[in-house]
């Protein structure tokens, strides 16, 4: 059944494909069928060859599908060609079934809008890029795929093109993350041209072989693919472009924060392992950034009234864990979060979405209030995905992935990662539980208008299930030993490297996560339930307010490169507006301006001189051919 | 049969061909133009038949028939336009159809 792989990614694009020659030509109910079910038999195979491949797996766990060559120049060889591993299998299963329920949201999210049709024209594209992407068996396809991702996520969060502010905001991000693309694009070139293969498997060996540990090269490579992930999955200092991406449609937020884009980033230094245990102070930087990432992110989501904001800077933080994963070496824990975080992230946002649309586009959490009885489903599905973002102890996904990393970052050695990563567990469970008391309990201030129908409803109601149960298979030792999903993933990843072992450190360890994560939830309650007046009132202060706006503005990021980059480039565009260049070619425009008025003056209108000129015309030809 | 030289013919045939041209250029009734032309057509008919008639070829003849035919159609093309102009403009004048517009 695995050869079935191709279809995959193909669907979906064929999807888009329909969509496009057919656009304005179908009705909403068959746009809906094309773009929901070409992402739903997209699912369906990818969960058969799953099966297929758990039952009776390929030889060395690893299948791979060339379709045909696509470029052949010289040694420069680049196949369409798709490379199944365990990785690569839980990857394309959680984007398509993911993609899958949030297309068939967006079916109902969608129905009054006018570009129907284009909507899930972009939708489906995004989803087959995704899949190209970690399908990809070389650089240049995972490229393809890569740079599709990000016009895709361009043209999404620019939809509503009509206010100038959200085509700022696409812009933005296609801007940001380029700076990411270009380094990545350069360290294709120099893995290229140093080990002369496209190929990722084939250049990961060749890499041991010839590169030394810690030699410049292997820095350089592994520096310049982290860049592009850095861009791509919004970690610091390229973060700044995610929270302005909730320009887009609520459903396009979830895309991107759950399925696709910014886990991109993730998985390309999953895939490209070897480089980072190559390069340890690459790997270490890895691991710096995103305990960084997740702090800064954390405190700025404690501030945001956006709700999809406070969602966003939560995305930045969650992958910000993921990232200290990888930077520590547990691979399988990054792979592992990614997965729960898709379900709970996009359970999150699509009942974000659910409670936007019952109020009337309203995004501002302190204008909600006592949402819980108006919208009983959204509360709970909202509820279960704030628990599990929080990792709530023992019963949610979050939980089990979160205790992981922080598990593997404690033995890895780096007392400093754990505690760092304990830090935004606790900011975590104070930011999502605010958002919760805050809109959800308290005095009912705003009326609902709209409920969520049944196309909206099951996939709240499956993600919740998900964001349950998907934890259950890969549970600690200190519980029972049953760690299914990292040995599946460790067939095409390394193992990590444990320095400290010992079940009741750990289990010291796991009560420690727990209790925090409970106390976060405890301590949202008192500032945003009974002592909101206490919360308001020291946001009053001077003190308070600073760090407010300082924190809501994201740590002045934006001002920053508004002041330090974007000023100056504009400046400089502008003085150098007339350069010598720009004198070339003014004077191609004045001289044909010249040749114009000398050709014009000759068509006066007068047949006589017409006449004259073919005379005169004929004359001198005639004297041309008797005399030269 | 007393045969006039060749060099005869021709100048009689350059000197109506200048004489068209200068009418061509000069005149600005639009059917004098037409018959200039009609000059110039002819003097370059009675060229080829001189040139035929010096080396004994019947060329010279066929071609003329078929500038006469030429110009029989030229005329009947010409004076429709001619026609047009005068009604419109009510004027037989080239010049006043100068206008690039209309």
């Amino acid at each position: 059944m695995l050869e079935l792989l191709w279809l995959v990614p193909a669907l979906p694009l064929a999807g888009f494909l329909r969509l496009l020659f057919k656009a304005g030509r179908l009705s909403r109910k068959s746009i809906a069928i094309t773009g929901v079910g070409s992402v739903g038999l997209s699912a369906v195979i990818a969960l058969i060859i799953g099966v297929s491949f758990i039952t009776s797996p390929p030889p060395g766990y690893v299948y791979t599908q060339t379709l045909w060559t696509w470029i052949k120049i010289g040694n420069l060889v680049s196949e369409v060609s798709f490379y199944l591993d365990t990785l690569s299998l839980v990857m394309i299963l959680v984007i398509t079934v993911v993609a899958f329920l949030i297309h068939l949201y967006s079916a109902e999210f969608m129905i009054d809008e006018e570009s129907y049709s284009r909507f899930f024209a972009y939708m489906n594209l995004f989803a087959g890029s995704m899949l190209i992407l970690v399908l990809a068996n070389d650089l240049l396809l995972f490229y393809l795929g890569w740079e599709g991702v990000g016009l895709c996520s361009y043209l999404l969060i620019g939809f509503w093109y009509k206010d100038p502010l959200n085509g700022r905001a696409a812009r933005k991000a296609f801007v940001m993350t380029r700076f990411g693309d270009t380094a990545l694009a350069i360290g294709i070139f120099l893995i290229f041209n140093n080990l002369g293969t496209l190929k990722i498997q084939e250049f990961m060996e060749r890499a041991i072989h010839n590169w030394s540990p810690d030699s410049a090269i292997a820095v350089a490579a592994a520096a310049l693919i982290l860049g592009g992930a850095i861009g791509k999955s919004a970690q610091l200092p390229l973060q700044t472009w995610l929270p302005d991406a909730m320009a887009g449609p609520t459903p396009v937020s979830a895309l991107i924060h759950a399925a696709t884009m910014v886990t991109a980033g993730v998985y390309l230094i999953a895939r490209t392992n070897v480089l980072f245990t190559l390069a340890p102070t690459v790997q270490l930087s890895v691991a710096v950034i995103g305990a960084l990432t997740m702090l800064i992110a954390g405190f700025s989501a404690l501030t945001q009234w956006n709700i999809k904001r406070v969602l966003a800077y939560s995305t930045i933080s969650q992958i910000g864990y993921m990232f200290l994963a990888l930077g520590v070496g547990a691979w399988s824990a990054a792979i592992f979060h990614f997965m729960t975080h898709a379900f709970f992230k996009a359970l999150l946002f699509l009942s974000a979405g659910a409670v936007i649309l019952a109020l009337e586009d309203e995004h501002n959490i302190s204008k909600m209030g006592g949402l819980r009885r108006q919208l009983p489903l959204t509360f709970w599905t909202f509820l279960i995905g704030s628990a599990s973002l929080s990792a709530l102890p023992f019963v949610t996904a979050g939980f089990y992935s979160k205790d992981l990393i922080l598990w593997e970052a404690w033995s890895s050695g780096n007392r400093w990662f754990w505690t760092a990563g304990l830090i935004g567990a606790l900011l975590t469970s104070i930011y999502i539980f605010r958002v919760v008391f805050i809109a959800f309990f308290g005095e009912e201030t705003v009326r609902v208008t709209r409920k969520p129908k049944c196309l909206m409803k099951i996939p709240l109601i499956i993600l919740s299930v998900f964001s349950i149960i998907a934890g259950f298979i890969q549970l600690p030792d200190t519980i029972v030993k049953f760690p299914i999903f990292s040995d599946f993933l460790h067939r095409a990843l390394p193992a990590t490297k444990v320095k400290y072992d010992g079940v009741n450190v750990q289990l010291t360890l796991q009560f420690l996560t727990s209790l925090v994560s409970l106390s976060g939830i405890f301590l949202a309650y008192l500032f945003f339930l009974p002592h909101r007046q206490f919360t308001r009132s020291f946001v009053q202060t001077n003190l308070g307010s600073a760090l407010h706006s300082y924190l809501f503005s994201g740590w002045g990021f934006d001002w920053f490169y508004e002041r330090f980059f974007v000023r100056p480039f504009i400046w400089i565009a502008r003085i150098d507006k007339d350069d010598f260049i720009d004198i070339f070619y003014l004077g191609i425009a004045w001289l044909n301006l010249v040749f114009h008025r000398l050709l014009r003056s000759t068509q006066i209108g007068l047949v006589r001189w017409y006449a004259m000129g073919i005379g005169i015309g004929a004359v001198i030809t005639l004297v041309i051919v008797v005399f030269l | 049969m007393a045969s006039i030289p060749l060099e005869h013919g021709l100048l009689l045939s350059g000197l109506l061909f200048a004489l068209g041209l200068l009418g061509v250029f000069m005149r600005r009734n639009i059917v004098f133009i037409l018959m200039s032309i009609e000059i110039m057509l002819n003097a370059a008919g009675l060229a080829f038949i001189v040139a035929g008639s010096r080396w004994s070829q019947p060329d010279g003849q066929i071609m003329f028939i078929f500038i006469l035919t030429m110009a029989a159609a030229e005329v009947s093309v010409g004076l429709a336009l001619v026609l047009q102009l005068y009604h419109r403009f009510k004027t037989l004048d080239a010049d006043v159809a100068s206008r690039m517009k209309g």
